[in-house]
């Protein structure tokens, strides 16, 4: 198909319509002192061939880094066919079409994406998605104001083992709509949320937001948590991985109830890290909430035939019909991620996906094994942990991670400013693309960028 | 031309109020509101003990085109929901006036009701809206 827009007859004909002589004459009411005319700081253009060669010679630049940094966004093998089946041309569209139902193949797509995540977190429903995990916890919260019958609170119980760049993302989101996110101090010992931190049965709240497994990799008490919040009349938000739910309970199965929402970042399934997006977040809840979940819902009907066809359901609380009172306004769905992320998730199946958080279970237990030996090194928490796990040192991270670096080696994220109460203290990540021999690597380096301190 | 009761009273946004015996207040929407909105498909009722404030959003109805507030024509307490219209929704289409009621309130002063329209002025405004 030609894709043409428009002819430069197409656009004479519209202007003259008009009565306007050029585009330009359309932009006229702004007043002159608002518009920028040329850019600074943007040079001239090259062709492809020089901008070819300019990006290949700033990627060498960059180099090749070993990489042991997790903290929200992981690196996972990614099979080549992925992306391949991705990009053909019956699913190459980053946007749910506007006149949806006539893109049946998307609709079907979404919907067998919405089956997995559902099946995936042990909820009744999911949307089609949203734009990353950090702002699908900032929706999480406003949706569970709305959704909390019980409670009027505007209040959301946000524990320090969240994500920090996900408590910042939802504290800028959801202020302006007078939320209050309270943070919860969690236990440095064990570095989870101790029950006896949170507050007394009066507090009133709506709900409280639960990480599993948390920013440090370790494994709340789940179930006690959810059954609380339950007991004192607030809603679960559970955050996940999803990858790690292969091994996990999932959220709906937390407690004796199961948390009533689950969000969290969909990039481990498919997405590479490409310097921190696009990703794509998502979102899962219990039928009874349907109706306050943000974004587009594909469901599955039949036609005046009988023959199955996929509709977007549930639109009449979405921005296009109810303006300011939808339920969200910040409505999308990463269609292109989301096709990848359904691929994905078919070619590994259940199997495959357990496959894959053993091996970076696996994987953590050996590199914790290999660094605890080295002095001046130490796991900063006991207990159970999946995919990633805080160090404790002995000099400044930021030392030890840029000597890390002269070596091209990633060698995690330092918590010193994240969490000062942690003393020197840094997050390493092993997924299953680490072998043997690349562990054995990080703690020689390791070792040897301590001992050169 | 849609129905409109005499012993009922009603609101700009298309609210209606029975008083009971018992001096506690039915609220539904009328008959045209419902006409306007088309088949509902949910009908979302207020908590039962709720306080509300006269003009605050206390229910929703969505159809399949629209989905909309419903207001509280007086300020006071929700004594009882209508439960069945989760499941029915298509009863407030059927019989806004009976069946399709949505909340009974109990107000907390007679001054609020006083205010609303009677039968003759709504059919006015409707007119005069139209």
């Amino acid at each position: 198909m030609a894709f043409i827009p428009h002819t430069e007859a197409d656009v004479r004909g519209m202007l003259d319509k008009l009565g306007l002589r050029e585009i330009e004459d359309l932009f006229d009411e702004i007043p002159p002192e608002l518009r920028i005319r040329e850019l600074s700081g943007v040079p001239e253009a090259v062709s492809e061939m020089e901008i070819a060669r300019l990006m290949q010679q700033r990627a060498e630049a960059d180099g090749y880094m070993m990489n042991f940094v997790g903290a929200g966004a992981y690196e996972h093998h990614i099979p080549a066919a992925v992306w391949e089946i991705t990009t053909r041309g019956e699913f190459y569209s980053a946007y749910t079409p506007y006149q949806a139902e006539a893109s049946q193949g998307t609709l079907q797509l979404i919907y067998e994406y919405q089956s997995m995540m559902a099946s995936l977190t042990g909820m009744e429903v999911s949307n089609a998605s949203l734009y990353d995990g950090a702002s699908a916890l900032a929706e999480s919260c406003l949706m569970a104001v709305r959704a909390n019958r019980k409670s009027k609170s505007r209040r959301i119980l946000v524990p320090r083992t969240v994500n920090p760049m996900y408590r910042e993302v939802a504290g800028a989101i959801t202020s302006n709509q007078a939320l209050q996110l309270e943070p919860v101090s969690f236990d440095v010992e064990s570095g989870t949320i101790p029950l006896d931190a949170l507050p007394s049965e009066e507090a009133d709240f709506a709900a409280i937001v639960v990480q599993q497994p948390n920013f440090f990799g370790t494994l709340e008490d789940v179930h006690a948590l959810t059954d609380w919040a339950h007991s004192v009349g607030a809603l679960v938000i559970g955050v996940v991985n999803p990858i790690s739910l292969a091994l996990l309970e999932p959220p709906g199965q937390w407690g004796d109830k199961g948390a009533d929402i689950v969000c969290g970042e969909g990039q481990p399934l498919g997405v590479p890290l490409s310097s921190g997006g696009p990703y794509f977040g998502f979102m899962t809840c219990r039928q009874a909430h349907v109706r306050q979940m943000p974004g587009r819902l594909v469901g599955r009907t039949e036609d005046l035939d009988h023959l199955p066809g996929y509709v977007l359901t549930l639109q009449a609380r979405e921005q296009h019909i109810r303006r300011s009172k939808a339920t969200s306004n910040i409505c999308t769905n990463q269609g292109l991620l989301v096709t990848a992320a359904t691929i994905y998730m078919s070619l590994l199946g259940a199997e495959g996906l357990e496959r894959v958080a053993c091996a970076c279970n696996d994987n953590l237990h050996k590199l914790l094994q290999a660094v605890e030996e080295i002095d001046g090194v130490e796991r900063a928490f006991g207990g159970h942990h999946f995919h990633e796990a805080a160090l404790r040192l002995l000099v400044p991270a930021s030392e030890v991670l840029e000597a890390l670096a002269e070596r091209d080696i990633l060698g995690g994220c330092d918590l010193s400013e994240l969490y000062p109460e942690l003393g020197h203290s840094m997050l390493v990540c092993a997924t299953e693309t680490k072998t043997a021999e690349d562990i054995e690597h990080y703690a020689g380096a390791l070792a040897s960028s301590l001992g050169s301190n | 031309m849609s129905e409109i009761p005499s012993d009922l009273k009603f609101t700009k946004s298309h609210e209606w109020v029975r008083v009971e015996d018992d001096g506690s207040l039915t609220v539904g929407v009328t008959d045209h509101a419902q006409e306007a909105l088309g088949d509902l498909v949910f009908v979302e009722v207020p908590e039962v003990g709720a306080t509300l404030k006269a003009g605050e959003a206390c229910a929703v109805v969505e159809s399949v085109k629209a989905a909309s507030d419903v207001y509280s024509p007086v300020s006071g307490e929700v004594q009882e929901a209508n439960e069945a219209l989760a499941e029915q929704p298509e009863r407030l289409n059927e019989d806004a006036y009976g069946e399709g009621w949505i909340m009974r309130i109990q107000a907390e002063s007679d001054a609020e009701l006083e205010g609303l329209m009677d039968a003759e002025a709504y059919g006015a405004f409707l007119e005069q809206e139209s």
